[in-house]
This record gives structure tokens, sequence and C-alpha cells, in this order.
């Protein structure tokens, strides 16, 4: 019971820290409110044991805030003003609403607090590969074993897309656009 | 891009080791402890981050030049399909564990096969990965000529 209120105070500063975000009219207090999200984030995980999560969560928080205060820090800024209209407003909440109904039918089937769905399916993959994982792949972290063994493509696909990002980053930063002009496309037709 | 201060390029010069290897630690350590080759790349690419960040853009050829970073992010990429594609040859299929992996070796660090390897690459790719994104996005700036609107042109700073 405490671990819920412990959890609950963390969601309700959270979603303040969001809030503030997405407000303030300041970048560098919205990308820092950010970072206390991410921080708190990061906490939660930690009560609930989940401490691989944690550790890649704060890891990746302090360096994804790190890039975005560097990346923008001298960016100049436009604070707009939107004027939503009443209509419009009204039909977001009845659709907010609809979709929580259909959601909440959601929970319904979720495991109860503390109870994870292996306790109901006894013979699932999870619970083979913690009883059986230090066997077959000689990884006591478990997460490792799963990432990198039973479930390895998931690395493959995490690889692909950091060597995406990599090829992005260079074709901004290249020294010579590679543009071709209409005159070099009918040329290459030609030849 | 100058450096900053005095205090901070000494508490980087102190720092940047013990994070090095924290980030290696949580690397090599990936198989046995809670931690991964990710998160260990991401600690690696942030000591690098903060030297660069401290020191200025001068750091930048002298510590990991962006295109040797670019270069060691496709090698660590290829290093770890050539070790996946090796499954075919020696193990059952692609990402095959093909190494054996005894009883008596558990808890050891050199245990689990081919795991070790897969951490090591996939640390590699993200530490340099990220330092590449990092200095791309910290030396392309936006460049408004006078008069024009808001348009978002790309320019090298180096260059201009």
């Amino acid at each position: 019971m405490t671990l819920e209120l412990f959890l609950m105070i963390l969601v309700v500063l959270m979603l303040i820290s969001a809030l503030i975000a997405l407000e303030t009219t300041n970048l560098l207090s919205s990308i820092i409110s950010l970072g206390a999200l991410g921080l708190l984030l990061c906490i939660a995980f930690l009560f609930l044991g989940a401490l691989e999560i944690a550790i890649t969560q704060i890891v990746v928080e302090v360096l994804l805030l790190i890039i975005l205060i560097r990346a923008t820090f001298h960016r100049d800024f436009q604070v707009q003003e939107n004027h939503r209209e009443k209509l419009g407003g009204i039909l977001a909440l009845v659709l907010i609403m609809l979709l929580g109904v259909f959601v909440s039918q959601l929970f319904i089937e979720f495991p109860a607090f503390g109870h994870s769905v292996m306790e109901r399916f006894p013979d699932s993959p999870s619970a083979a590969y913690l009883a059986d994982g230090l066997e077959k792949t000689g990884a006591p972290n478990i997460i490792s074993a799963v990432l990198l063994d039973f479930r390895a493509f998931d690395a493959l696909a995490q690889i692909a897309i950091l060597f995406c990002a990599v090829i992005g980053a260079l074709a901004i930063l290249r020294r010579q656009p590679h543009k071709r002009t209409r005159e070099q496309d009918r040329e290459s037709d030609a030849a | 891009m100058p450096g900053m201060s005095m205090i901070v390029k000494t508490v980087a010069r102190w720092l940047k080791g013990p994070i090095l290897l924290l980030g290696i630690y949580f690397t090599v350590y990936g198989h046995l402890e809670h931690s991964g080759g990710f998160a260990g790349g991401v600690i690696i690419a942030c000591a690098f981050i903060l030297v660069f960040l401290a020191e200025g853009k001068t750091a930048e050829n002298r510590l990991l030049s962006k295109n040797v970073a670019a270069g060691l992010s496709s090698v660590s990429a290829l290093a770890l399909l050539g070790l996946a594609a090796a499954g075919w040859f020696w193990g059952r299929g692609f990402f095959n564990n093909f190494l054996p992996t005894p009883a008596e070796d558990h808890f050891r660090l050199i245990s689990s096969g081919l795991i070790m390897f897969y951490n090591l690459c996939i640390s590699l790719m993200v530490a340099t990965t990220l330092f590449v994104v990092f200095v791309i996005l910290s030396a392309v700036k936006v460049v408004l000529p006078p008069g024009a609107h808001r348009d978002h042109a790309l320019e090298d700073p180096e260059e201009a």
C-alpha cells in the first residue's frame, strides 16, 4: 500500500512537471522540467524494482537533456498565442472521454498490482526464460540473456536505428550538397 | 564554440576517467549485473560529450574526430552482424549463441558465450553514434540572411 502511495505521489509530480514543460514560455526551464520528469520516472522504476530500466532511463535522460540544451539553447524561439475554438475543445473532450471508456475496459484485463502475467499463464515463455535462462545462456542477468540471446533481433533493430541516425547526421553536415541539377540528370539519361 | 571556464575544464578533466570507467564496467559486466551495452555506451558517450563541452571545438579532433567516430560506429555494426552471421557457420542459425556455456563458468566474467561480445559491439555503436549526433547538432545552427523569412537554412559554421 505504501508503495502504491509513493507511486501515486510520483505520478502526480510527473504530471506537474510535464505540464510545466508544456506551458512555460522559457525554453531552458521547459527542458529542465522535462529532465525532472525523467528523473521522477527513474525513481518510480527504482521503487518497482526495475533496476535495469532505471539505469537506462536516467542515463538516456541525462544525455538527452544535455543534447537538447546544447542544440536548442541559442535558437530563437517564438511563443505563439493559440486561441482555441470552443467547439474544437468540446469535441476533443468528448473524444478523450470516449477513448477513456474503451481504455478502461482494457484495464480490467490487466493483472492486479504486484502480480505478474506469469502467474496467470504458468507455461508462458517468460516463465521459461526465468527458469532456464541461466542454464541455456550462462548469463545471470536475465534481461541481457533475453535481449541478446533469446530475442537478439531486438538488438539488431536497435543497431539499425542507430546506424540510420549516423547516416542522417552525416547527411546534414556534409560539405557539398549532392543535389543534382536538371542538366546533369538529362546528361546521365542520355549517356 | 569556445570552451568553458577553468573550473569546468579542471572538473571535466578529473571526471572523464571515472565516467569512462563506469561505462566500460557497465558494458563488460552487462551479462552479470544490472547494466548492459546500451547504458554503458551512453555513459561512454557522456564522458566524451563532457570533454567536448568543457574544452570547446578544439577538443573534437584531438579526442575523437567525427569521421573516426562514424567509422567506428559502422565497424561495430558490421562486427555485430558478423557475430550474428557466425551462428550460421558454427551454430544452428542466425544469432545462435554457439559458444559453450558450462555450468562451472556461471557468474564469471568470461562466460555466457557471445553475449559479452554483443554487448561490446552495442556499447561501441551507441557511444560513437551519440557522439556523432551530438557533434553535428552542436555544429549546425540556423543562419538567417537579413530580411529572410523563417526559413530553416542549415549551414556549416566552419565554412561561413
